[in-house]
C-alpha cells in the first residue's frame, strides 16, 4: 500500500526521529511511504485554544497537502482525533462547506498508527525486538476520542524481548492538554507528578505512548527529576529490530535521542 | 450562532440577560489558575479529595458496569433532554397549569434578585423567622441564605454535608458532597465548636470522629429544627409537567422531613429541570443514583403535586428560576449544558477537579460541568478562565449519564471568549501569525528552521535551559524541554528522496 505519512507539526519540528521510526516501520512491513512536502499542522492547537476561525486556513492547507492520498497515517492519537472530530466542524462553522466535505472525506482515510497496523494492515506482530522493561500510557485522545482500545498493547505484547508492565492509574490524564500545560501550569504539573509517580512505581526503563506531545510532557518531567526513566514513542519501539537497536540507547536521557 | 433575530444583523442581535453580578455564587474573585495554585499547596485538601473521589469513582464504575443497557439509557436521557429543551416554553406552561390546578402557586423569577425577593416575601408572609432547607443547588446559586439573613430570617441547612459547610462558615466544593474537602477529624472539630449541644458547662463533649457518632450528633441537632420549623425551602431534581409533580432525590431522609413536616413549602427550581411525562422520569431515576452516589436505587425519592388537604404542607409555592438559562438555551452548542442532572460524576472523574477541589472554580458549580455552565450563566467574560480549566481529557464526557459533550462545549466557549475580545491580545497576535505560517508551506519550513535555532540555547545539552522567557517559562519551571533538532523529518526526507 502507498501510505502518506503525516508527521504532525510537533513531531516534525521537535522529535523527528518519531516520524522516521514510523516510516522505517511501514517500509519494513512492505509498504511505500510518501511524505507530502506541503504538510504542516492539523489545526488542533488553534481550535482547542479558541482560535477556530484561524484554524480554517490550516485545515485547508492540510487538505491540500494530502489530497488524493490513499491512506494517511500519523504517529499521534491526538492529531488524528482532531482530523476526525474537529477539522470538518470548524470549516463548516466558517461557512466553508466544500472544505468541510473534503476534510471529512480525508478523515475517513486517516489513521492513528496502532489502528492502521491492527485494523487496516491486520498485523499485531511487526517483527520488532526491544529488550527493555516498558510501561504503556494510553493517551486521552487515543483512549476516549479514537477508542484505540488495546491495539497498542497487542502490538507491544508481540515485541520480542519486551517486558510489558501495567501502569497504575493508566487512564488518568498526564496533564499535558496542549496550551493547558502553559495556561494552568500548576494544575498540569500536579497531574504530571501523579502520572510520574505511577510510571516510576512500575520500575520500567521506558514509558511509551502513541502521542509525542504527552510523551514530551511526561518525559520532560522525568528528565527534570533525573529519574533515568525515559519516554519512547510506540513507533520507535515497533521500528526497533535486533539490527537496529542502538546499544547506547538505554544510557540516554528521556527527552533526547 | 449564525441566525438573525428579528431581522437585525447578527452583530446587533439583542443579547439575552445573563445572571446578574453582585448576588449569588456563580463568580469567583480570582481566576482559576490563581485559585488553583493556592489549593494545590493544601496537602490535606489533596489527600481528602483524592481519597473521596477515587472511592466514589470505583463505586460508580461497579454499579454502572452491571447495567447491560447503560449506553441505551444514556442515549435515552440525552434524547429526552434535547426534545424537552426544544419545547421548553410549552412544557413550562403545562407545568404551571398542573401545579396551579393542584393547589400550588407558581412564581416566575427572571434572575437571582427576583427569586430571592419572592422567597423572602413568601417567608415573611408566614410570620416565620427561620426555615429548614433541603440541599439545593439553585438556592446556592442565587445566594438565598444570605438574602434571607439580610431580611432577619435564619436558614438551617439540613443535608449533612451542607450542614457541615454552613456550621464551618465555609463554601460548598462539590455538587453532591459539598463538604468533600473535609475529613472526619475536621468535621468533628466543626461540630464540637459550633453545635449548641456541645456548648456550656457540664455537657458531654466526648464526640469522636466515628462516622456514626458524627451522624448521631447531626441527627440530634437537626431533629429539633425539623420539629419546630413552619417553613421549608427546597430545590427540585425534576418536575413532571403532565401532572405538576415535583421530585426531590436524596439519601438521608432530611429532605423527606422538610417536605412533609412544615406548613409551608417553597421550591426553587431552574427552568431546565422539568421532564414532560412520568415515562421520562423513569429513565432519569435509573441514571441518577448510579452516577451520583454509586447506588442502584435512590434511598429517598419524594414526589408531590400541589397540596393535599390534611396531609403535608398546606401551602406550596414553586419559584421557576431563569437566571441566565434562556441565554444558555440560545447557544446551539452550549445549550447541552442545560441537560445536566447534577449527579457529579464528571467532578469525580475529572483529574483537574481531583487536584484543585471545587473552591478554585469560584462558583457553586465546580468541575467540568461548572466550567461549561458558570461561564454561560454569567456570560463568558465574567468567568473567562473556566473554559480553560481542563486538559480536555474527555473523562467527563464518558462519565456523564446524559452524554453531555463537555470537552466540545469547553472548546466552543474558549472560542467565544477569544472572539469577544475587543482589543488584540499578544496571544491572538501569535496565534494569527502562526495560522498564516502554518497555512503556507514555505513560511512553515522557515519557521521550523528558526525553531531549530533554539538548539543553540541548549549549548550542546539535550534539553533547553529551565530559565526561558514567558510563556515558555510556564513549561520549563517544572518540565524540561528537549533541544530542537538541526533538521526536521520532512526536510531530511525531502533531501534523501530528491531525484
Amino acid at each position: 500500500m502507498r501510505v502518506a505519512l503525516f508527521a504532525t507539526c510537533l513531531v516534525d519540528t521537535m522529535v523527528p526521529h518519531v516520524a522516521r521510526a514510523t516510516a522505517v516501520l511501514l517500509e519494513r512491513l512492505g509498504h511505500e511511504v510518501v511524505v507530502p512536502p506541503r504538510q504542516a499542522c492539523c489545526g488542533q492547537m488553534h481550535v482547542n485554544t479558541g482560535y477556530r476561525r484561524e484554524a480554517v486556513p490550516i485545515v485547508a492547507n492540510h487538505v491540500r497537502a494530502f489530497a488524493g492520498a490513499e491512506a494517511i497515517v500519523a504517529p499521534s492519537g491526538s492529531c488524528v482525533a482532531s482530523i476526525h472530530h474537529q477539522q470538518a466542524a470548524v470549516a463548516r462553522r466558517a461557512g466553508e462547506h466544500a472544505l468541510a466535505d473534503e476534510a471529512a472525506e480525508l478523515a475517513g482515510r486517516t489513521y492513528e498508527l496502532s489502528q492502521f497496523l491492527v485494523d487496516v494492515l491486520g498485523v499485531t506482530d511487526v517483527g520488532a525486538y526491544y529488550p527493555h522493561r516498558v510501561t504503556y500510557h494510553p493517551t486521552c485522545h487515543s483512549l476516549r476520542l479514537l477508542r484505540v482500545g488495546d491495539r497498542p498493547v497487542q502490538l507491544l505484547r508481540a515485541v520480542r524481548g519486551l517486558d510489558l508492565v501495567e501502569l497504575p492509574g493508566a487512564d488518568q490524564c498526564c496533564g499535558f492538554g496542549g496550551t493547558f500545560a502553559i495556561k494552568n501550569a500548576d494544575t498540569s504539573t500536579a497531574m504530571l507528578t501523579d502520572k510520574m509517580a505511577n510510571v516510576l512505581a512500575t520500575h520500567a526503563e521506558v514509558c511509551t505512548a502513541g502521542d509525542a506531545s504527552c510523551l514530551m510532557h511526561i518525559g520532560g518531567g522525568l528528565s527534570r527529576l533525573r529519574s533515568g526513566t525515559r519516554t519512547v514513542h510506540l513507533a520507535e519501539i515497533l521500528a526497533s529490530t535486533e539490527d537496529a537497536v542502538s546499544p547506547g540507547q538505554s544510557m540516554k536521557p528521556a527527552v533526547n535521542r | 450562532m449564525s441566525q438573525v433575530f428579528l431581522g437585525l444583523p447578527t452583530a446587533q442581535r439583542p443579547t439575552l440577560p445573563t445572571a446578574p453580578a453582585g448576588v449569588g455564587h456563580l463568580r469567583g474573585d480570582r481566576s482559576f489558575p490563581d485559585a488553583a495554585r493556592e489549593a494545590l499547596r493544601d496537602g490535606q485538601l489533596r489527600a481528602n479529595l483524592g481519597h473521596a473521589t477515587s472511592t466514589i469513582r470505583a463505586k460508580r464504575a461497579s454499579v454502572v458496569g452491571e447495567v447491560p443497557d447503560w449506553e441505551q439509557l444514556r442515549a435515552a436521557g440525552k434524547a429526552i433532554k434535547a426534545a424537552t429543551m426544544a419545547r421548553l416554553d410549552e412544557h413550562l406552561e403545562e407545568l404551571e397549569r398542573q401545579v396551579t390546578a393542584r393547589g400550588g402557586t407558581v412564581h416566575w423569577a427572571r434572575d437571582a434578585n427576583e427569586a430571592n425577593a419572592i422567597v423572602t416575601r413568601l417567608v415573611r408572609d408566614t410570620g416565620a423567622d427561620e426555615v429548614v432547607k433541603v440541599k439545593s443547588m439553585a438556592t446556592q446559586e442565587i445566594g438565598l441564605n444570605e438574602a434571607l439573613e439580610a431580611a432577619g430570617i435564619t436558614a438551617h441547612e439540613t443535608d449533612l454535608a451542607e450542614l457541615i459547610v454552613q456550621l464551618g462558615d465555609d463554601a460548598p466544593s462539590h455538587i453532591l458532597v459539598p463538604a468533600i474537602h473535609k475529613n472526619r477529624a475536621e468535621i468533628r472539630e466543626i461540630f464540637l465548636r459550633t453545635m449548641p449541644q456541645f456548648q456550656g458547662p457540664g455537657v458531654d463533649t466526648s464526640l469522636t470522629d466515628d462516622p456514626r457518632r458524627l451522624a448521631m450528633a447531626a441527627r440530634a441537632h437537626l431533629r429539633e429544627r425539623f420539629l419546630r420549623a413552619r417553613v421549608a425551602i427546597s430545590g427540585a431534581n425534576f418536575a413532571v409537567a403532565e401532572t405538576g409533580t415535583l421530585a426531590v432525590v436524596e439519601s438521608e431522609g432530611n429532605g423527606r422531613m422538610c417536605l412533609t413536616l412544615p406548613q409551608t413549602l417553597i421550591t426553587v427550581m431552574g427552568i431546565e429541570k422539568l421532564v414532560p411525562t412520568w415515562r421520562d422520569l423513569e429513565v432519569f431515576l435509573q441514571l441518577l443514583p448510579r452516577s451520583s452516589t454509586g447506588e442502584r436505587m435512590n434511598p429517598y425519592t419524594s414526589l408531590w403535586a400541589g397540596v393535599t388537604p390534611g396531609d403535608g404542607p398546606q401551602e406550596f409555592h414553586l419559584v421557576l428560576l431563569d437566571n441566565g438559562r434562556t441565554a444558555v438555551l440560545a447557544d446551539e452548542v452550549g445549550r447541552e449544558a442545560l441537560h445536566c442532572i447534577r449527579c457529579s460524576a464528571c467532578l469525580n472523574v475529572c483529574p483537574v477537579y481531583e487536584r484543585t477541589g471545587g473552591h478554585a472554580y469560584g462558583s457553586v458549580y465546580p468541575g467540568p460541568i461548572g466550567a461549561v455552565l458558570s461561564p454561560q450563566l454569567t456570560g463568558v467574560e465574567d468567568n473567562a478562565s473556566l473554559p480553560y480549566a481542563s486538559s480536555l481529557c474527555g473523562a467527563c464526557y464518558d462519565a456523564c449519564p446524559v452524554a453531555i459533550d463537555i470537552p466540545s462545549i469547553l472548546v466552543h466557549l474558549r472560542a467565544e471568549h477569544v472572539e469577544a475580545q475587543t482589543r488584540t491580545t499578544p496571544e491572538a497576535v501569535a496565534f494569527r501569525a502562526l495560522s498564516t505560517v502554518m497555512s503556507h508551506p514555505r513560511l512553515w519550513r522557515l519557521a521550523q528552521r528558526a525553531a531549530g535555532l533554539g538548539r543553540f540555547l541548549a549549548r550542546g545539552r539535550p534539553t533547553l535551559p529551565p530559565a526561558l522567557p514567558p510563556p515558555a517559562s510556564a513549561w520549563t519551571r517544572s518540565r524540561d524541554l528537549p533541544a530542537p533538532p538541526g533538521e526536521t523529518f520532512t526536510q531530511a526526507w525531502a533531501r534523501e528522496h530528491r531525484s
